[in-house]
């Protein structure tokens, strides 16, 4: 899917834990993520430090959108 | 370590008012089960039928299967850890009831379940549809939150399987396979010349529907570890239950793992078999990283020439299957794959969520994403509506008549990635 | 009854000229030319090619759409069971041409194709996967072995017979993998395949790796403070209820929903993927796909604007077909509406 949508010019960033994936399915943005049942959050934190990861990763993934790249990158 | 399985050969089923088995004929008294089974305070109720090679009957949703049978000489009855005190696997004398096997079902989460058809074009898709088979379909107390759920059918199935078991103590079997192996060393010292070969066996361990447990561990917990393939032969490793049917390895698949019979049968003659390394796969990416070079590490300490790596399941763990292959082949030692393939619904589909280039020998059971049709059951034990939530069914592959459609991926053990089944890919 | 075949060949095998005559229009003729004589007699009476197609290979190659609106048109008048083109050998032009014919036929009118080529000529890639591409010799002297196996295949397609292995068959596989009972269970060909490999014997993989192709990185957003964003997940994140009937694994479609209103998945949405432990999601959507920091983000003006629409599917067993299906669908919608930047969160 990142793929087909960044073919469109569409800056895609692919949030993902499995990175080597992301990688083989050609994403170019990557942010890795914490795990699969949990992407962006981690249920044993409390409530305010999971909203701060989460928070962190969506920055993260916004720096990605708003950077130049010229193959795959992780932020 | 020496296992004897006793293999006292099931050939009919039928419920009665005892348990006993004469002549090849198993009888079952469901009341037996119930009151075993219903001793757990988190069981509601238990329902016992039984399905038969040929009958007209479909199964569904399963969620595990396992070997009834009974550990007459050695330590260890049932399965230590989790419904027996702790004890050490792998030696001693089993009394199976070969042919015969427990099917477990029941609602855990309303989707992700398998299904099992005794005859037909479906039989012919599972290798469960050529086992006798005692169906118990588990309900739990309201309110029970979905992890305990399942630790209840879970264990549940494993002691209707004992509660079975115990018919045959005083049976005596028609055949006997014997399993031995010494120490690495001894083995070594005996065959010197043959290649030394480990079997790496992947775990899925992902959470709920998605666990396997060692003695009872949650494979999630563990380090890679080696065990001497006698202790899953006799019943050290279970089914957390199942989500995609078609490629979780029941709990009846581990006590009977084809790959270590495989392996087993050409011990001393071909290769030196050494072992087997359970290696979870984990959900984080530094576990994956973690688990894969810790296994392919433990397969060079051990000097391994060759490796049988066997997936469970599909997707991310594609990417821990290929991540040991590669440190693998990176070392010089051999390996074969056997996985299975997400090729769509027309096969025209790149098969795998990730790729290596040293994965040059892989062996494939079939593409989970292909599409059976079956016909309409005479009787259906479960509920017929589950196949729509299956993974692998979907809206409107219900027919009114009963008949149904549904990708492999609803079919218990037809991919099975332990190569346990006869499928396989081939490109047109 | 007889089945009827409809013949394609260049201006060479039509009988009309070499190269000189390469820029001839396409032209119909009710009846055999060239090898479409020596192909029905090996048909055996069980069909007949009623006429022949024939086009000068330059004209085909630089006038496409007016050669195809012909044939098109042609065929559909003579409304045969199959056309068979060529075979082209390896002459590059033929073999393009015998290509785009082939395409066209099999999506616009569903027609089967049967073609033969050299391995080597360009078109058996532009083809294969849609008409059967028999493997013939790189030059015409191979005609009399080519016709016999393209005779073959094509009385096999016309009584709708299976075709068998492409290795068997004598045609280049088409890509698809389909699922067979082997004679052996997986885990003997596994041991059989290392034991192979250990004493440096010849073994076969069933599963030569996939190779992924690469797309350039789009440009980066200029000023985030205005753009807007789409969020995407492979996470099977939907509406409780599922109203799409979005499957739990191997997903045949994916789903959008509006979010303009809310400032969190939490409550309204649950997973129904049939991937992974659901138990974290089904508490909290947001940790698979963020829309609460996103709507955060939003309102704080660190971000123009949250595109209305969530998108959402299942990752877990989807094939990378249907994946690319869904990622040209909605990056399309995505386009047409203006978004500037996308986040896609899989579990």
């Amino acid at each position: 899917m990142v793929k087909e949508i960044e073919r469109y010019g569409i800056p895609i960033v692919h949030m993902s834990t499995i990175t080597t994936i992301s990688e083989s399915v050609g994403a170019n943005r990557i942010v890795p993520t914490i795990a699969i049942p949990y992407p962006v959050g981690n249920p044993t934190l409390s409530e305010n430090v999971e909203l701060d990861l989460r928070e962190k990763l969506v920055k993260r993934a916004l720096t990605a959108l708003t950077t130049e790249v010229s193959g795959v990158e992780y932020f | 370590m020496k296992l004897e399985l006793r293999k006292i050969k099931v050939t009919d089923l039928a419920l009665g008012n005892e348990m006993k088995f004469e002549n090849g004929l198993l009888t079952i008294d469901p009341q037996v089960i119930i009151d075993g089974l219903m001793e757990d305070v988190n069981v509601k109720s238990v329902k016992v039928d039984i399905a038969k090679p040929g009958d007209k009957t479909r199964i569904i949703p399963v969620k595990d299967v396992i070997e009834p049978r009974v550990k007459v000489e050695g330590s260890g009855n049932g399965f230590p850890g989790v419904t027996t005190k702790m004890e050490q696997l792998g030696s001693g004398v089993v009394n199976v009831l070969s042919g015969a096997a427990i099917v477990t079902i029941g609602d855990i989460v309303g989707f992700q379940e398998g299904v099992v058809d005794m005859w037909g074009e479906g039989a012919k898709w599972t290798p469960f549809s050529t086992t006798y088979n005692i169906v118990v379909d588990i309900s739990v107390v309201d309110g029970l939150q979905p992890h305990d759920h399942e630790t209840t059918v879970r264990i549940a199935g494993l002691r209707a399987a004992e509660i079975v078991g115990e018919v045959a103590r005083n049976i005596t079997s028609d055949e006997v396979e014997v399993y031995e192996m010494g120490s690495i060393f001894e083995e070594t010292n005996k065959y010197p010349d043959l290649p030394k070969v480990l079997y790496v066996e992947m775990l899925i361990s992902q959470g709920l529907l998605h666990d396997g447990y060692i003695y009872g561990v949650n494979s999630q917990k563990i380090l890679p570890t080696l065990i001497h393939p006698n202790e899953e032969l006799d019943g050290a490793v279970i089914s957390g239950n199942c989500v995609a049917a078609c490629d979780k390895i029941t709990t009846y698949q581990h006590q009977n793992n084809s790959s270590i019979i495989d392996l087993y049968n050409r011990h001393g003659k071909d290769i030196n078999f050494m072992g087997v390394i359970l290696t979870p796969e984990l959900t984080t990416l530094e576990g994956k990283f973690r688990t894969c070079d810790y296994t392919a590490k433990l397969c060079k300490s051990l000097g391994a020439d060759g490796v049988i790596i066997s997936e469970e399941g599909y997707g991310n763990p594609d990417s821990d299957l290929l991540m040991i292959c590669k440190r693998l082949e990176d070392s010089g030692i051999k390996t074969v794959l056997i996985t299975d393939e997400c090729s769509g619904w027309d096969g025209m589909s790149q098969p795998l969520a990730d790729t290596t280039k040293e994965a040059v020998a892989v062996v494939s059971a079939g593409n989970v994403s292909h599409v059976v049709n079956l016909p309409p059951a005479e009787k259906v034990l479960g509920n017929p509506e589950a196949i729509a939530t299956l993974a692998g069914g979907w809206e409107g592959c219900i027919n009114d008549d009963g008949s149904m459609k549904c990708e492999l991926n609803a079919v218990i053990g037809s991919t099975s990635e332990i190569g346990y089944h006869n499928l396989t890919v081939k490109l047109y | 009854m007889t089945y009827k075949v409809l013949y394609y060949v260049n201006q060479f095998f039509g009988q009309i000229g070499g190269e000189e005559k390469a820029d001839i229009k396409p032209i119909l003729k009710m009846e055999k030319v060239g090898p479409a004589l020596g192909f029905e007699q090996l048909l055996g009476g069980e069909a007949e090619v009623v006429a022949t197609l024939i086009c000068g290979d330059n004209y085909f190659n630089e006038h496409e759409e007016e050669a195809l609106k012909f044939i098109i048109d042609a065929v559909s008048e003579v409304n045969p069971d199959i056309v068979v083109a060529g075979p082209a050998f390896n002459a590059g032009r033929y073999g393009m041409a015998c290509a785009g014919v082939a395409n066209y036929v099999v999506d616009e009118l569903g027609i089967p194709v049967v073609t033969g080529m050299y391995k080597e000529n360009p078109a058996v890639d532009h083809c294969k996967a849609k008409a059967i591409v028999v493997e013939v010799s790189d030059s015409a002297a191979g005609m009399r072995n080519a016709l016999p196996v393209m005779a073959k295949i094509t009385k096999k397609l016309l009584n709708k017979e299976e075709l068998g292995l492409p290795q068997d068959e004598g045609y280049f596989p088409q890509g698809k993998r389909l699922t067979v009972f082997a004679d052996e269970r997986g885990s003997e060909r596994a041991v059989k395949m290392l034991v192979a490999r250990l004493k440096g014997e010849a073994f076969e993989t069933e599963l030569p790796m996939p190779v992924f192709d690469k797309v350039e990185p789009a440009a980066a957003i200029k000023d985030i403070k205005k753009a807007k964003i789409a969020l995407i997940t492979s996470g099977g994140i939907v509406p409780k209820g599922n109203p799409d009937r979005i499957q739990s694994a191997s997903a045949q479609k994916w789903g959008k929903y509006n979010i303009k209103d809310i400032d969190s998945l939490k409550g309204g949405y649950y997973t129904i993927h049939g991937g992974y432990d659901p138990v974290y999601a089904n508490e909290f959507p947001d940790r698979v796909a963020p829309l609460d920091v996103l709507k955060k983000y939003e309102k704080d003006g660190e971000i123009g604007e949250i595109y209305q629409y969530f998108y959402t599917t299942t990752g877990t067993g989807t094939s990378v077909g249907n994946s690319i299906t869904f990622g040209v669908e909605i990056g399309k919608e995505l386009k047409e509406a203006g978004v500037d930047g996308a986040i896609l969160t899989s579990t």
